[in-house]
């Protein structure tokens, strides 16, 4: 099996020309990267296979002289994910390097067909772990992308903000699952008690669907947030919630509703012995009067 | 239930997140048929009930949507099926209130009152497969 090896480094030009060749024929992305980069990347995983101590065999991937190579492909099926190549494009690149390295086998064994036919099968396999290689860590790196944002998703979850002093709002956005929906649940609370708020408006124009769990889950967060002295509206009802609530049969009789964020902010300072009124136009003049002065 | 299968899609249901990406499909469904907002905001909830049902309690399962045609009418039709234990009472299962877990116990009589047709097929240990249409 070294012998394989052996081989590869003494033609290591001329099957760095046939794959290139062969790579240019057939799988090439023109509109993706150019004869150079191609040529040089191609050359370097050459290079990582012949670099390899001659005591290493081909049939074990796993052996720690083979790590360099390993590396090489990973960061390469990274950089090619970038530039817009799928997996099995890159996979491609690989697998490519089996028809040049069989000719030279074939070249090297002759017609000892048993020779031959072991021989080809260890390479077959080898070039076949390769490919897996940088498939795995295409999909390694796109598992990273996807845990990082679902992290983010849930630092995300909304902020509760103060609209006036004792008022808290909770503009509630996406989907409500579990996870998130006792996220949410917390921090109003905790609001509730740092702001010392009478009241608390849960805003839900930015939640998609209301089904019995999310109607369940503002129900037990209302209930609570009234347990500490807080009185809850319920604002952001868009028609077609209203009436797929009425459907579903979920009771929100207890529970003040507005259909906008504004109602509910007029109805906390009304109930908290405030009121809105426009300013007079003539203390208005005064005032901008006494602003020029 | 009747009416021409037009083209259908099918989904898994393997845990919370296919529940949530079950109701966006249902959503793009009902929007390339134009169905009004009051509609598609019906058969999304409709769709978050049932699936997450097939979820809770029939273990995981599938959904296929599917658009009919009957005459002049289209709709759309949503299938839930699921190899769970079933459900030995089904009557008991649609009164309102009635939950054999911690939920409202309206997510099933609710979907029917959603959708203009709705059938459950089960029986216990057999799996438990809901059909339900909304025509536009």
């Amino acid at each position: 099996m070294a012998n394989i090896l052996d081989a590869i480094r003494k033609n290591q030009d001329g099957l760095l020309e046939e794959w290139v060749q062969g790579i240019k024929s057939g799988v090439r992305r023109r509109d993706l990267i150019d004869d150079r980069e191609l040529k040089a990347q191609s050359a370097e995983v050459l290079a990582a296979i012949c670099d390899v101590s001659a005591d290493t065999t081909l049939d074990n991937l796993n052996a720690p002289a083979w790590q360099p190579l390993k590396d090489l492909l990973a960061g390469l099926s990274a950089s090619r994910a970038v530039q817009g190549f799928t997996p099995s494009e890159t996979a491609m690149f690989v697998l490519s390097l089996k028809s040049p390295l069989f000719n030279l086998i074939q070249r090297q064994a002759g017609s000892d067909a048993k020779h031959l036919f072991a021989d080809i099968a260890t390479v077959g396999d080898f070039v076949d772990k390769l490919a897996l290689h940088t498939t795995d860590s295409f999909i390694h790196g796109r598992d990273q992308v996807i845990m990082r944002q679902q992290e983010e998703m849930l630092e995300l979850s909304t902020p509760v903000v103060t609209l006036w002093d004792g008022i808290v709002a909770l503009p509630l956005i996406g989907t409500l699952d579990s996870a998130r929906t006792q996220v949410v649940m917390e921090s109003l609370l905790q609001a509730i008690v740092k702001t010392n708020s009478r009241f608390a408006i849960i805003d839900i124009t930015g939640v998609p669907t209301v089904d019995t769990l999310v109607a369940q889950h503002l129900l037990k967060t209302i209930t609570a947030a009234r347990l500490m002295g807080a009185e809850c509206i319920l604002s952001g009802i868009r028609p077609q919630i209203a009436q797929t609530i009425v459907h579903l049969g979920i009771n929100l009789e207890d529970v003040i509703t507005k259909a906008k964020l504004s109602d509910a902010f007029r109805l906390a300072l009304e109930r908290s012995g405030r009121t809105v009124t426009r300013l007079e136009k003539s203390k208005g003049s005064a005032l901008a009067r006494y602003g020029e002065q | 239930m009747t009416g021409t299968v037009t083209k259908t899609e099918t989904l898994p249901i393997k845990d919370s997140s296919d529940v949530v990406f079950v109701r966006q499909r249902v959503r793009v469904w009902a929007t390339e048929m134009k169905l009004s907002l009051v509609d598609q905001t019906k058969l999304v909830t409709a769709a978050s009930e049932l699936g997450r049902n097939t979820l809770e309690h029939g273990g995981g399962g599938q959904l296929e949507i599917s658009e009919v045609v009957n005459g002049l009418r289209k709709g759309i039709k949503l299938t839930f099926s699921d190899k769970g234990p079933g459900i030995p009472d089904i009557k008991l299962a649609l009164t309102d209130g009635y939950t054999s877990r911690q939920g409202m116990g309206l997510g099933l009589g609710g979907s029917k009152r959603l959708m203009n047709e709705f059938e459950i097929q089960s029986a216990p240990g057999e799996g438990t497969t809901v059909t339900v249409i909304r025509w536009k």
